[in-house]
């Protein structure tokens, strides 16, 4: 598959190619000496570019095209997934996807957003972007998870709610609105992690909970930086402005008081390591569902109206 | 000197046109009949002509719907505290005191508790004039506190929307105020209190997507423009013109999302029969 290189990861992708070629010519003493050098040059480059990265940069980390996605996660998180499909009213939604599965031993519903990965499965993916069958669906697969008192995983990673003609005729927003309210009633645990792009209702629409993770690098806001710079500077070039102004990143909603944790990801992000990355969010995610589990079922609701109550500043 | 000068005034967008004027009289956007201020109130502020309604603010509908001299107001001065020291072309500090100034209000929403043919009602009701009704954290808080309020007292709850959506200039913090609202309404339901939602022209974005789209009942002024997406959205997705009355009420009754089209002038009764209906116990029921 060709990889997709950002600008910023050009200088590391750089030399790490030097390095592979260099590596057939190991045997020669000089070469593996110059292997280690360039490799610390790496490794120093790696924590200078990274821990200096704008919140755009974070943006596009958090599109990387070859970003695991929820069926990566779920592939290589769990065993034994059983895939279930549509809303049992309109249609399936290719966009959202779900099912049982286990977390070592843990049965869980685990639901997040499909994006795809050529402009094929994109289309069949619709870039990830939900209808409301999307939303119905996901219900639909929550409430069996209540039934069966199993915990539910979701995983976020949405441009947005799906803007389109059909989306609005079957009702969109009283799609997210009744998903909202479901979700803070449900009577199992609900860990939501934003694996990828969080944007706006089309995301949270799936991100209600009672633990609310967020990937390094990944965003999570109100709107795109796009939109907001198209919406408040009336141009689509203050993209950066825009992101910096939302304050969008995993830190920066730790800071805001609206996830609990951050999970790390990586040297590089989440691309450079699927297999890492998958490993870490699934023992996160081990670790938050084992401290739920004592919560009692009648309890849920209180404890996220207070939870979301939190959320927000004013003042008088 | 430039023969020609470029206005430094923006465009005015398609959304601001049917405010109230100040002045002594207006004209009907929609037919281009000319009102006196006096017959605009009396006809609460609709065209007597063509039926159009003008918007108006959360001060208007509190006297239109709720029993005179019933509305006690709470929290009238909760304000914005600018978690993100946000900046776009302006300070949204600015941008918030300029709303208060010109709107004489300190967010979009105002809450309060009152009767409608003296049955006890919780209100909130939101202005667009402020920051085009857009939800933040204040918005969010202050539904939050009116629900609360009806849960506490067992009292019908009716929320009047009219928004741009929620708030960009404070960030994911906006977003969160529509999970908080749902929650809390989530604790209405299973109290068995009742929830009427009337949507006025317009309700879109994060706030259709959370408390406008979960009454028990939704009523719809007629002629709002309802949705998701804004228009210009879909539009700019699809590459097509949108047909006409496309997320307006009655496309909106068509499609099963609202239950009802109330003409502004019918507002007081119709949702005055909606709370006896909600506080009825009818014989063998178990509540």
């Amino acid at each position: 598959m060709a990889k997709m290189v950002l600008d910023f990861e050009k200088p590391i992708i750089e030399l790490e190619q030097k390095i592979e070629e260099m590596r057939r010519y190991a045997g020669n003493p000089d070469i593996a000496a110059e292997i280690v050098k360039i490799e610390v040059r790496v490794n120093q480059l790696q924590q200078t570019i990274y821990a200096g990265l704008t919140r755009w940069q974070k943006v596009q980390l958090a599109r990387h095209p070859d970003r695991p996605y929820t069926l990566d996660y779920i592939s290589l998180m769990t065993k034994d997934f059983v895939e279930l499909h549509g809303d049992r009213s309109f249609r399936d939604d290719h966009a959202i996807v779900g099912g049982f599965a286990r977390l070592d031993d843990v049965a869980v519903m685990i639901i997040g957003h499909q994006k795809g990965r050529d402009t094929k499965s994109n289309v069949y993916r619709n870039f990830g972007m939900p209808n409301p069958e999307g939303y119905r669906k996901a219900l639909r697969l929550m409430k069996l998870a209540e039934k069966f008192r199993m915990p539910v995983v979701t995983l976020l990673d949405t441009p947005g709610a799906y803007p389109g003609l059909e989306a609005e005729e079957r009702g969109q927003a009283e799609a997210i609105a009744r998903n909202l309210f479901e979700m803070a009633r449900l009577r199992v645990p609900i860990v939501v992690a934003i694996i990828g792009e969080g944007a706006s209702g089309g995301a949270l629409g799936l991100g209600v909970g009672d633990r609310i993770l967020m990937m390094e690098n990944s965003w999570y806001s109100v709107i795109s930086p796009e939109s907001c710079s198209s919406i408040l500077w009336r141009s689509w070039e203050f993209k950066e402005q825009a992101a910096e102004a939302l304050q969008l990143t995993a830190p920066d909603l730790k800071k805001q008081g609206i996830i609990d944790d951050i999970v790390p990801e990586p040297k590089g992000g989440a691309h450079r390591n699927p297999e890492q990355a998958a490993r870490v969010l699934k023992e996160t995610l081990l670790q938050e569902l084992k401290a739920l589990a004592k919560v009692k079922p009648e309890k849920f609701l209180e404890r996220r109206i207070e939870k979301f109550s939190k959320m927000g500043v004013w003042v008088g | 000197m430039a023969w020609f000068k470029r206005s430094k005034e923006n465009i005015a967008s398609e959304t601001q046109k049917k405010e109230v004027p100040d002045g002594l009289w207006t004209k009907c956007e929609q037919c281009g009949e000319i009102i006196h201020r006096t017959e605009l109130e009396k006809s609460q502020f609709t065209c007597a002509k063509c039926g159009a309604h003008f918007r108006i603010g959360s001060k208007e509908y509190v006297g239109i719907i709720l029993d005179e001299g019933s509305f006690k107001e709470y929290d009238r001065r909760m304000r914005s505290g600018d978690p993100l020291k946000f900046v776009d072309t302006k300070r949204y500090r600015d941008r918030v005191s300029e709303a208060m100034k010109k709107s004489k209000l300190h967010d979009a929403v105002c809450w309060g508790t009152g009767t409608i043919e003296k049955q006890p009602i919780v209100l909130a009701a939101m202005d667009f004039s402020f920051i085009g009704g857009s939800m933040g954290s204040v918005v969010g808080e202050k539904i939050g506190r009116a629900i609360d309020k009806a849960f506490k007292t067992k009292t019908t709850l009716l929320i009047i929307s009219s928004s741009g959506g929620a708030r960009m200039m404070e960030g994911a913090l906006s977003l969160m105020q529509m999970a908080k609202t749902s929650a809390k309404l989530a604790r209405l339901a299973e109290a068995g209190v009742g929830f009427v939602s009337l949507l006025t022209d317009p309700t879109t974005g994060g706030v259709t997507a959370s408390y406008a789209m979960l009454g028990d009942v939704i009523i719809a002024e007629p002629g709002a423009l309802i949705g998701f997406a804004g228009p210009r959205v879909i539009k700019q997705t699809i590459g097509k013109d949108l047909p006409p009355g496309f997320q307006r009420s009655e496309f909106l009754l068509e499609h099963g999302f609202v239950d009802m089209i109330v003409h502004r002038k019918d507002l007081h009764a119709e949702i005055s029969r909606l709370v006896r209906y909600f506080s009825t116990r009818s014989p063998g029921s178990h509540r």
